[in-house]
């Protein structure tokens, strides 16, 4: 069957989507689109079904924190890896996600593997994804109070048992014996 | 049994539903009564671990599956932020707990590529030995859970038999049976010890046998014919768009294995095949990976042939900015106990970026997304584990079957509690 | 009324009797099948064939917490799991024993952090630890014999 040219994603975006992209990155080889966050649905689209790009597989969905340092536009930034299968090429979508307002709409619809995918995001960087069909806390139980990778969130560590503080320790381990 | 489908129709495939079908959430009819909601607790003895299911059900068929996760959540991305970049080796071996060598390829890839650093020829062939020898425990660990959960109960004692031999071999690499973490940025721990490759000769002798005798248990049984064909099937393209990898995705007979498409440590320069299977139920995906312990047989014996040529060499980068230099060299150079004193103290640093990774586990496609900051500690891990891939799609291919046939689904994915929750 | 008080504080007949409810006790304590972690997997090759725990008397894992004698936390407890282990603690029958494997079960193991209980006598009352990360099937057997050797030394005047 006859398989059409791949095309530069950066390229194609930009001429069929012009005011979606705003950067284009390398680095070590990978290739990362910085994308505005109110069209990542629609980029998420065009790059799966345009003949030239289909970039059908999703890989992952993570997301970073930049605070307290200000070196990136906001504070969250929500990387999608996707994969080519018939071209054998990977590539990263980027969108900035400001911290008060942590929105970005859902890529469900594109690619289903991101149900769980974001899921994860929310219980743990708490953006929320518009449109998801299902959310919900995944990892954390179901009331757990705030939310555990970002940068400001403890890591919730024991002391360390001297025996100055054993006392206070014990305290919390009541059947421990001897 | 290994058909490939033409690489370019298989590999085309977009998904075309709507978001209201990816709705996890019980049906109507269990308002009304009409359907049952049972609980497949965490404490069960045929999930492969912590993993608690909520089951809607007709009768005894599954309406609704909804699979609750994270009693195994154990935070290691977020302790992987506190810990250099050497020192974090040891907490990704304890995610796939059945095979801790992949993760460590994963985080050792991502962090060589994050610093631009090279691995030696010989080091890389040592891990493919160690990624082959994991890969062939993992599957026989699976091999045997999947066929007690089934009712054959002989098979996992002698899969765990084999398995003792592996886990003494990797003992002798890195001093531990299961979490060595052997792998480190820049090759490896130690060279590999004498009495390696002589236990690896003869493993490698006995144990095609042994495929013979798990193959003559179950491959044409009837028994297990009846319990396993035309259960779970999972089209090519419902599986590409759920984002399944690994002898999961290639049971449906999609042709994908990173160790072909986008080789990483001189996995191009070894021969070996990729099992497919065609209709995409539990018996391909139990079949794939039989293949593929005969295929790993026929890596090891390259990686055999290769070794034995060079028993001992370099084993791990000589850049002195990223790996620590060995003890024989501190009582002789100043550079040697500077070197030392600042890897061991602070780490090394990576510079602000994030690169990502993926690597050909057991189960399927492990990735690592990490960022740095430029200074000794990451700002963000994220591995992209396949169990959890899995088990998010575990409603799709319930869908209509019975209990029984679930316990024979959740064990032809391979899912491993510790991989999803991470 | 005890039953030691009923005999009439026999010495010579109370002593014969603890040996042989031990001795009974310990030839055929039945775990339950719980295995959390990476734990597990080691657990599940002790009782394999290489290193077989069928000859401790512990062949049979029972599913369910209502008929067996011991659990071993093998694996790390995270705080959603916490309330599942102690639920199956308090639905086995007394006699039971605990052994808490592994670094994780035992004192929270590498992970110091948000998520994980800090060894599970948090939540439960452990009578043998055994050490480890993982720990060898030989280091699981000694803590299975140190577990025998303190129910040996148990005696009926305890609990009756």
């Amino acid at each position: 069957m006859h398989i059409p040219k791949p095309l530069d994603p950066a390229a194609a975006l930009k001429s069929a989507l012009p005011d979606a992209l705003a950067d284009v990155k390398e680095f070590r080889g990978e290739t990362t689109l910085i994308v505005n966050r109110e069209q990542i649905t629609a980029v998420a689209q065009y790059v799966r079904d345009t003949p030239g790009l289909v970039y059908n597989f999703l890989s992952d969905i993570s997301a970073v924190d930049y605070y307290p340092e200000s070196s990136r536009p906001e504070r969250f930034g929500v990387s999608y890896h996707i994969y080519s299968m018939l071209y054998n090429r990977r590539l990263r979508l980027k969108v900035f996600v400001p911290e008060d307002d942590t929105t970005v709409s859902t890529v469900t619809a594109v690619w289903p593997a991101a149900n769980w995918l974001e899921r994860e995001i929310f219980d743990m960087m708490g953006i929320t994804f518009t449109g998801h069909p299902d959310m919900r806390r995944l990892l954390m139980p179901a009331d757990w109070d705030g939310h555990p990778h970002r940068r400001d969130y403890p890591l919730g560590y024991e002391t360390i048992q001297f025996s100055f503080n054993i006392e206070e320790i014990l305290k919390h381990k009541p059947l421990a014996k001897e | 049994m290994a058909i490939q489908i033409p690489d370019s129709e298989a590999q085309e495939f977009k998904w075309e539903g709507s978001v209201d079908e990816l709705k996890g959430l019980v049906s109507d009819r269990a308002i009304t009564g009409e359907t049952m909601l049972l609980n497949m607790g965490p404490h069960h003895p045929s999930t492969h671990g912590v993993l608690r299911l909520l089951l809607e059900l007709d009768g005894e068929e599954i309406v609704t599956c909804m699979p609750d996760i994270g009693f195994l959540h154990t935070g290691i991305e977020k302790n992987i932020e506190s810990k250099t970049y050497e020192k974090a080796v040891t907490l990704t071996d304890r995610m796939d707990y059945l095979s801790p060598i992949s993760n460590n390829m994963a985080f050792c890839l991502a962090v060589e590529k994050l610093t631009d650093l090279d691995v030696p020829a010989r080091a890389q062939l040592i891990r493919v030995t160690c990624l082959e020898l994991q890969r062939l425990s993992s599957h026989l660990v699976w091999l045997g859970t999947h066929a007690i959960d089934l009712g054959a109960m002989s098979v996992f004692l002698y899969c765990f038999r084999e398995r003792e031999k592996i886990l003494e071999m990797l003992e002798m690499l890195s001093g531990q049976r299961m979490m060595g973490s052997y792998f480190r940025p820049g090759g490896v721990w130690r060279d590999i010890t004498p009495e390696f490759l002589p236990s690896l000769r003869a493993f490698l002798d006995m144990f095609p046998a042994k495929i013979d005798d798990y193959e003559a248990l179950l491959t044409k049984n009837p028994l297990w014919i009846d319990r396993t064909q035309g259960i779970g099937v999972v089209e090519p393209e419902v599986a590409l768009a759920w984002g399944l990898s690994g002898p999961t995705l290639r049971g449906s007979g999609v042709n994908w294995d990173i160790r072909k498409s986008t080789p990483y440590s001189g996995y191009e320069q070894f021969e070996f095949n990729v099992p497919l299977g065609e209709h995409g139920d539990v018996y391909d995906r139990f079949y794939c990976r039989v293949l593929e312990l005969r295929e790993g047989v026929k890596i090891l014996n390259q990686a055999y042939a290769r070794l034995e040529k060079e028993p001992t060499g370099i084993f791990r980068s000589n850049n002195r900015k990223f790996v620590p230099p060995p003890r024989a060299e501190l009582g002789q150079s100043m550079e040697a106990v500077i070197h030392h004193f600042k890897l061991w103290t602070e780490g090394f640093s990576a510079p602000d970026e994030e690169v990502f990774v993926s690597v050909e586990s057991p189960r399927g496609e492990i990735s690592c997304y990490l960022h740095g900051t430029g200074g000794t500690k990451p700002r963000r891990v994220h591995f992209k584990t396949p169990s959890f891939i899995h088990i998010g799609a575990l409603p799709v291919m319930t869908k209509g079957h019975l209990i029984a046939d679930l316990v024979a689904i959740i064990g032809s994915i391979d899912c491993v509690l510790g991989d999803c929750d991470r | 009324m005890g039953v030691t008080q009923k005999l009439g504080n026999l010495g010579v007949v109370t002593t014969t009797l603890d040996t042989a409810i031990n001795w009974a006790r310990n030839g055929a304590m039945w775990p339950l099948l719980f295995g959390l972690a990476c734990c597990a997997i080691e657990y599940m090759s002790t009782q394999a064939s290489s290193y077989d725990l069928s000859r401790f008397g512990m062949e049979l894992n029972r599913a369910t917490p209502r008929q067996a004698d011991l659990i071993i936390v093998s694996g790390r407890v995270t705080r959603k799991m916490a309330p599942v282990v102690r639920q199956l603690y308090d639905q086995m029958a007394s006699p039971k024993w605990v052994i808490s494997m592994g670094d994780c079960a035992s004192c929270g193991g590498v992970y110091n952090n948000y998520a994980v209980v800090q060894g599970v006598d948090e939540i439960i009352p452990v009578d043998v630890y055994v050490a480890g990360c993982p720990p060898r099937p030989e280091q699981l057997l000694h803590g299975i014999l140190t577990l025998q050797e303190k129910i040996y030394g148990d005696t009926i005047k305890d609990w009756a």
